[in-house]
């Protein structure tokens, strides 16, 4: 019987021929990632059970991103903790502020994560990587200590769910209102332990970044990974920045899933998650009025060039609404030097805006824009739960950067064809 | 494995967010986390609570972020295990490798309230209600594999273990 592409990438890490689904194995990583927040936890770990040397210097790739710049002393402590281990173990692949970017960002950005590879990261988000055809999960610290001192990690083997994107998109709707609408569908757990599979016709025609961005969210539905089938997209995106020689895998026309779903694309308009589950989806049309103070653009889900141009597309010639605060946060320097060049920052600077360096900052209500009780953002981020950008009594409304910048400038929930 | 303790009952979907909200992810120090337990489900959790207690959760308890500082919090809090409906995927595995003892029961949650008192016996794979109508309930058997990671003292050494052999 055939193998889906998750079940084969998992197979060739452990050195059999086939696993199925339940099963458990060790099997090789290719990438193990930690970041300021929960890279320490795992240095601890590692240094606590002797770990000496990392299994290779190559391998383990460390990111300031989530407190860095530092926020405030305990962030600047974790970072040098950080920094010293990388510095103490010639990691190739350690960034710093001004090379670092949002993570999930910056490896597929910089080619460090390549198609057909297993990738485990001390970060949930990490599964972003799936859309370019790796296996790509989230795991916690001890996980990637047990990983940078082995390079071997354990996996029960998930079942696969399919899901199948059919027709054409309507305008402004990206791949963050296909992935919204699609966690609005089966629910914050509706893929738990399981692998999502993203295709049909529909995902054929998306950009590498509206697929990073529906990868990234798998997490938001339980999912263990997000995963699209290499195409000529992915060739296209890695020929010039992959470090290794890269696989292209595929699911076999046999291969067992555990339900395959349907989505009707035409149906989908742009998307609002509100508060306070990533799940209560909800179509633009169907928002009713409701006041914002503050829009987020930026995040592992949406901080690229392609989201940035999304956004300025709204914003030109236009002002955000007055007392709005419009924070836009390019996810990497690249994509900070890109946004500049093409004159993007001009255009959020002129409507009212502001541009911040690369962080994920106020995502997780670190800094660079937390709310005040009773304050209300839409994000391009990934959460809306309860505490999640500041205090327990904001809200956040998760949304595509179209509907970001346009709620900007309305002052209240709003797509661009509502401006 | 057996524990004894009062109950703490919360919803669905309780979010690494709610155990350990993000702006306390500057901190790593165990105890520094558990002064922060749950503050966002019920920011007076800490204070209520008793070591020796048990957390009784919904559907997908531990959804969101990878943050290992939630189970530490739990753990340093000095719960005594987790019961829930359901478990997301990543707080399952972090509880595993860090020493948490979590079960799984769909049934619990309907058949209990706040402040009741639980008996949860590993070993037998039960759980009893104490006071009320002498009920038992089974909860999942814990795979092989995980008894073995919890039987070595965690992930880490079970691997220094493997090490020296």
């Amino acid at each position: 019987m055939g193998m889906t592409i998750t079940e084969k990438i998992l197979s060739r890490h452990a050195g059999l021929a086939e696993v199925r689904p339940g099963m458990l194995i060790n099997a090789k990583v290719d990438i193990a990632l930690g970041n300021d927040i929960t890279a320490p936890i795992a240095i601890d770990a590692f240094r606590k059970a002797g770990g000496g040397k990392v299994f290779d210097r190559e391998k383990v790739v460390l990111v300031a991103d989530h407190f860095a710049p530092n926020k405030d002393i305990d962030s600047a402590e974790q970072c040098k903790l950080m920094r010293d281990f990388a510095l103490e173990q010639k990691l190739t692949h350690y960034y710093d502020v001004g090379e670092a970017g949002v993570e999930h960002a910056l490896l597929p950005e910089k080619g460090i994560v390549v198609p057909g590879d297993l990738v485990a990261g001390a970060d949930s988000h990490t599964c972003t990587y799936g859309a370019v055809g790796a296996f790509a999960t989230g795991v916690g610290s001890t996980d990637l200590a047990a990983a940078m001192m082995t390079g071997e990690l354990w996996f029960k083997v998930p079942e696969t769910m399919k899901f199948v994107y059919q027709g054409r998109r309507r305008p402004w709707v990206s791949g963050k209102d296909l992935i919204l609408y699609t966690i609005g569908r089966i629910g914050v757990d509706g893929a738990l332990y399981r692998a999502m599979e993203f295709t049909g016709d529909a995902v054929a025609g998306l950009s590498m970044a509206d697929r990073l961005t529906m990868a990234n969210m798998a997490i938001e539905a339980g999912g263990k990974n997000g995963i699209f089938i290499p195409d000529a997209v992915t060739e296209d995106y890695c020929r010039n920045r992959a470090e290794r020689k890269y696989t292209f895998d595929t699911s076999d026309p046999d291969a067992k899933y555990h339900s395959v779903i349907a989505i009707d694309v035409e149906k989908i308009e742009p998307q609002v998650s509100f508060p306070h589950l990533p799940s209560n989806a909800k179509g633009i049309s169907e928002v009713g009025d409701v006041r914002i103070d503050q829009s987020i653009i930026g995040s592992c889900t949406n901080g690229r060039i392609e989201d940035l141009r999304i956004a300025a597309e709204v914003l030109k010639g236009r002002h955000i609404a007055p007392h709005y605060r419009l924070i836009v946060i390019p996810a990497t320097p690249a994509v900070y030097r890109q946004a500049m060049r093409e004159g993007l920052f001009d255009i959020f600077l002129d409507a009212g805006g502001v541009v911040s360096l690369p962080t994920c900052g106020p995502c997780l209500g670190g800094y660079m824009g937390i709310l005040a009780k009773g304050e209300r953002s839409v994000s391009t981020t990934n959460r809306n739960f309860v505490g999640r950008m500041g205090h327990p009594g904001s809200e956040v409304y998760l949304a595509g950067p179209a509907v970001a910048a346009a709620t900007a400038v309305a002052g209240r929930l709003a797509g661009p064809e509502q401006l | 494995m057996k524990f004894r303790g009062k109950v703490w009952k919360f919803g669905d979907n309780i979010d690494t967010d709610a155990i350990i909200p993000a702006r306390y992810l500057n901190i790593w120090d165990p105890q520094g986390l558990a002064a922060h337990c749950m503050e966002d489900a019920d920011p007076d959790f800490v204070k209520k609570m008793k070591p020796g207690d048990i957390i009784v959760g919904g559907e997908n308890f531990g959804c969101g972020s990878s943050r290992e500082h939630a189970p530490i919090a739990i753990k340093a809090a000095g719960i005594a295990c987790v019961v829930a409906k359901s478990f997301a995927r990543i707080f399952y595995r972090n509880s595993f490798n860090m020493g948490l003892p979590i079960f799984e029961s769909p049934d619990l949650w309907g058949k209990v309230k706040e402040g009741d008192e639980i008996e949860v016996d590993a070993d037998a794979g039960q759980i009893r209600l104490i006071g009320s109508a002498a009920a038992r309930l089974s909860i999942q058997p814990v795979p092989p594999f995980m008894q073995e990671l919890i039987a070595d003292g965690g992930l880490m050494n079970h691997i220094t273990k493997g090490r020296k052999k």
